[in-house]
């Protein structure tokens, strides 16, 4: 027999129904049924005709990208379309829209943690992995970029024959620590968050391969109390830690750009409006994953209408703030008269043969488009979340190609401006990108537990008796 | 006793967190100290009542971030001030500014990492071979039932009275006898039965 959870009082129920106050918890559930309906889409070995369908889809892109990356190592980085001046591109928006996708996965784990946000609880398991994914898929673009990958390990402090070390004055230095500090910080997040969701699908597996790797990856876990609270205790110090560390990795991310000398690039509002625009792709990211999800595993009752709502109007906020930026950007730019940068800002507005289509676009695309989130019907309704989220999505994109290439393509000689123009191998790596990201995030959704099982259990009505709420 | 030499402890079970803190709260005054409740998330208020006090993970994560942040800063003084100085743009060979990033990035990794293993290791993990997995029903602390040990090493404890009294906290079904060795046999104690 189930543990009968308590009901809501009828009056928050009544409120949840005439939409006054937002439900994010599975009400209608206990403990028993959030245990089964959660873990059971990781122990189901029924195939799912759909989640094959995009494997195969995304394994044919990411062999496209093994493809092009094997190419790419025997030719090297002139089979892409960068040249002098135009020497960062394709590779390096990319690097810097893939991490920025992988900013709201701690952000809505750590810092709503903080802030104690229930409904985080259902999402952010699935942020957390997307973060995981999009850094890793992040992390290979700079690599590629270097010329001969093969000497990463140059960019780290290690005693050589040369007796050389990476220059620590240099952001793109910076960018190595940040970076892997990030990944591996979010992957223990990740991976601590899971421990007891793990112990739970070992206990309910069949004995065999599966019960003993989740049983390994458990690490043992036995619901103790005491281990309870020790580990509540070093998550929420995790989380503290995170939270910085988030703002960091972005602000260290436009650093490559903000301490260079470049016009167009040398701005002190980079840092602040890096972040509030990696958020606001992360969000839209995290937008697009939950809609898919919620529908294929009939996740309604967990990821539930008011979720949509609060995420969609995080992603309006966070769009306001990034418009703020183009704005304060190019009233500076016209306000500190510095030649150079004027031009930089004024041909990225005009020059409609060149930038500024881009330009236009992307500002269409975050600015005006997420403007229609004012209205709470938009925001409730999943299509046009869907498809606001991918406009976004592109709009980032643009954004960055926009940042990076406009600007080196006309600096301070007239004599060596130049033009970037992708060329099919710039399209292809970016696009098979997209499958090296999906492939680990659907083996992700179809073999670990997709919700917090344990944090979900803790905000069903009735978890810590009367009056003991958190 | 012999009985006890191969005994873990007595398991009872129980439906709701109120049962699991007043059962606890019961069994710690009744003079108990090896006890430990099993729930599948965490009740707030029951490592209280099992006597837990204040834990050191603070403090690791503390030395852990102190530790990072100096081996960071000491590492970029040494390489660009110490032993292969460098003219980059006229800046002093210590440019501390621009090693903050960095130092930055190190106090968190290492204090994340204190946090995570810390919790491992004092908490014992990994330990995947627990007495306690000897027992089938044990599987459903991980989903939706609690559970109350009291383990064979207090003082206390004797199979008999210790199951008698567990008995008297109303659990839900019969008290469990957990073997230390998965080989034993888990039929529920005799001595359980209600008199």
């Amino acid at each position: 027999m189930a543990t009968e959870a308590p009901k809501l009082e009828r009056r928050d129920e009544e409120l949840h129904v005439l939409g006054l106050k937002p439900q994010y918890v599975p009400i209608e559930h206990n403990l028993q049924s959030v245990t089964d309906t959660i873990s059971d889409i990781s122990l189901d070995q029924r195939r799912r005709p759909y989640w094959v369908g995009l494997l195969l889809l995304n394994g044919a892109l990411f062999f496209t990208f093994a493809g092009v990356v094997t190419y790419l190592l025997i030719t090297g980085v002139g089979i892409w379309g960068i040249n002098i001046p135009v020497a960062w591109s394709f590779a390096i928006t990319s690097f810097v829209w893939w991490i920025g996708i992988g900013h709201a996965g701690t952000l809505i784990s750590a810092f709503l943690l903080l802030m104690h946000q229930p409904w985080r609880t259902s999402i952010n398991r699935i942020a957390e992995a997307m973060t995981i994914f999009a850094v890793m898929t992040a992390g290979l673009f700079p690599l590629l970029h270097l010329g001969r990958p093969w000497f990463f390990y140059w960019l780290l402090p290690y005693s050589n024959s040369m007796s050389v070390w990476p220059q620590f004055r240099s952001a793109l230095v910076w960018d190595v620590f940040a970076v892997s500090t990030y990944f591996l910080v979010s992957l223990l997040f990740w991976y601590m968050g899971m421990i007891p969701d793990l112990a739970t699908l070992r206990d309910r597996s069949q004995p065999g391969l599966r019960k003993e790797i989740y049983g390994i990856l458990a690490m043992g876990w036995r619901s103790s109390a005491r281990h309870w609270r020790r580990y509540e205790t070093a998550y929420l110090l995790l989380a503290g830690l995170a939270t910085p560390l988030v703002i960091s990795v972005h602000s260290v991310v436009s650093s490559d750009f903000a301490i260079s000398l470049v016009p167009g690039w040398h701005e002190t509002v980079f840092p602040p409006y890096f972040v509030a625009g990696a958020v606001f792709s992360g969000f839209a990211m995290v937008i697009v994953l939950c809609i898919a999800l919620r529908k294929a595993y009939h996740l309604q009752d967990f990821i539930t209408r008011d979720h949509l709502d609060v995420m969609a109007k995080l992603l309006l906020a966070t769009s306001l703030i990034t418009s703020y930026g183009y704005l304060s950007e190019q009233t500076v730019t016209y306000y500190g008269g510095d030649q150079h940068d004027v031009h930089v800002y004024w041909y990225r507005l005009v020059a409609f043969d060149k930038y500024a289509w881009i330009v236009w676009t992307l500002f269409t695309c975050n600015t005006v488009v997420p403007q229609i989130l004012w209205f709470r019907r938009a925001r409730r309704s999943q299509a046009v979340l869907f498809v606001v989220s991918l406009i976004v999505l592109l709009g980032m994109w643009l954004e960055r190609y926009m940042i990076i290439c406009s600007s080196l393509s006309e600096d301070y000689l007239p004599s060596s401006y130049g033009f970037f123009k992708p060329t099919v191998w710039d399209v292809l790596t970016y696009v098979g990108s997209i499958g090296f990201f999906f492939i680990p995030f659907l083996l992700f959704v179809r073999y670990l537990p997709l919700l917090s099982i344990s944090e979900t259990r803790a905000l069903l009505p009735g978890a810590h008796g009367p009056g003991v709420g958190r | 006793m012999n009985a006890q030499q191969r005994v873990h402890g007595l398991l009872a079970e129980f439906w709701t967190p109120e049962e699991i803190l007043k059962a606890t709260r019961v069994a710690r005054q009744a003079g108990y100290q090896d006890v430990d409740a099993y729930t599948p998330y965490t009740v707030e208020g029951l490592a209280e009542e099992l006597g837990m006090r204040r834990s050191r993970i603070p403090s690791l994560v503390l030395i852990g971030g102190l530790v990072g942040a100096g081996v960071g800063f000491f590492m970029q003084y040494y390489t660009m001030a110490v032993d292969y100085p460098y003219n980059s743009g006229g800046r002093p060979y210590n440019s501390w500014p621009a090693f903050i990033p960095v130092t930055f990035e190190m106090l968190i990794l290492v204090a994340s990492l204190a946090a995570f293993l810390g919790m491992l290791l004092i908490n014992g993990l990994p330990h995947p071979n627990h007495p306690l997995f000897n027992v089938a029903e044990f599987a459903r602390a991980s989903q939706d039932r609690y559970f109350l040990c009291i383990e064979a090493s207090d003082e206390k404890f004797d199979v008999h009275e210790t199951a008698q009294f567990l008995g008297t906290l109303q659990p839900h079904g019969p008290i469990i006898v957990v073997p230390i060795e998965p080989e034993a046999v888990e039929e529920p104690d005799p001595a359980a039965k209600p008199n």
